[in-house]
């Protein structure tokens, strides 16, 4: 496996994501730093939350214009695998790689917590290892999660299978058909708020996030 | 030549910080504001002297930048 965490000023969750990369699929990942142009050989990509750039402007605008962005979407579109986590998910959207829009949740408060999720779909690199329909706890902490996208678009998604995770049992944000987290088309994309880095050993609550790196160990 | 842009969310995107505003507004005793809408105002100072390019320009950093437009719509207003 050869992984990769893009870093962003401000990004924060990049070393629990490389610390979760490490421990479960047994590669220290490269950490790129967002001002660089060119990627080595990969074969994962991941996008970590945080606050990157200050979500200045809009959440994610600015790193989805940054130069190693660039890079990322045309090796996206070559079919490498790129998970984008909380400001990951709020920065493929802003690219264009995942449709929709991250926008306030719809109470106005960051909501910092565990939440219930089903998956959807067991049916892709990103969880292979998980049951569909099966509810796991991961934890969310942000406060632009309210996922926003036209009927069209939704109608889409979901004909399509490419809703990957739905909040039940309480939806923390207001997202619109209780979405956690959506697929690109060609399933190698994946945008999720909650954070399956927090969530690998007991000793951080529980281990539901680890199947997700399992799965990509599995696929990669 | 400066060009003033207005960038404001679509109609039928909820906007909860609108609604928090009216909320705030009629708890002051402003009766009668029926809908609130935040937005963001963006000043910037061209260099382009020519106005159609000035325009064409701005539009296309709206596009690229300064407006997500599946949520968005973006004004564009030019002073010399």
């Amino acid at each position: 496996m050869k992984p990769a965490v893009i870093v962003f000023p401000a990004s924060n969750c990049d070393r629990d994501a490389a610390v979760a990369i490490e421990k479960i699929c047994g590669v220290k990942p490269q950490m790129v730093w967002h001002g660089d142009s060119t990627l080595p050989e990969l074969d994962l990509i991941v996008i970590p939350g945080g606050f990157s750039f200050g979500d200045y402007l809009r959440c994610g605008a600015m790193a989805a214009r940054s130069p190693v962005m660039r890079e990322v979407v045309e090796r996206a579109n070559r079919g490498t695998p790129v998970l984008g986590i909380c400001n990951g998910f709020q920065v493929l959207a802003e690219a264009g790689l995942l449709p929709g829009v991250l926008m306030m949740n719809a109470d106005l408060k960051f909501v910092c917590r565990d939440v219930q999720l089903r998956v959807e779909s067991s049916q892709s690199l990103f969880t292979n290892r998980y049951e569909a329909g099966e509810t796991i706890t991961i934890p969310v902490a942000h406060h632009e999660g309210n996922y926003f996208a036209d009927e069209a678009t939704l109608d889409e998604l979901e004909q399509s299978g490419r809703v990957a995770f739905r909040y039940v049992n309480g939806n923390p944000n207001g997202s619109q058909r209780d979405i956690a987290g959506i697929f690109n088309e060609a399933r190698n994309v994946l945008g999720m708020m909650p954070h399956p880095e927090r969530m690998i050993e007991p000793a951080l609550g529980g281990s539901d996030g680890a199947k997700m790196f399992e799965s990509l160990v599995a696929s990669l | 030549m400066k060009a003033r842009v207005h960038v404001t969310l679509k109609s039928g995107v909820l906007d909860p910080q609108g609604r928090a505003i009216q909320h705030t507004l009629s708890s002051l005793g402003f009766a009668g504001v029926d809908d609130v809408r935040q937005g963001k105002y963006l000043e910037l100072d061209l260099a382009e002297t020519d106005r159609a390019a000035a325009e064409k320009s701005v539009r296309d950093m709206c596009e690229k930048l300064l407006a997500n437009t599946v949520i968005e719509n973006y004004s564009i207003d030019l002073v010399e």
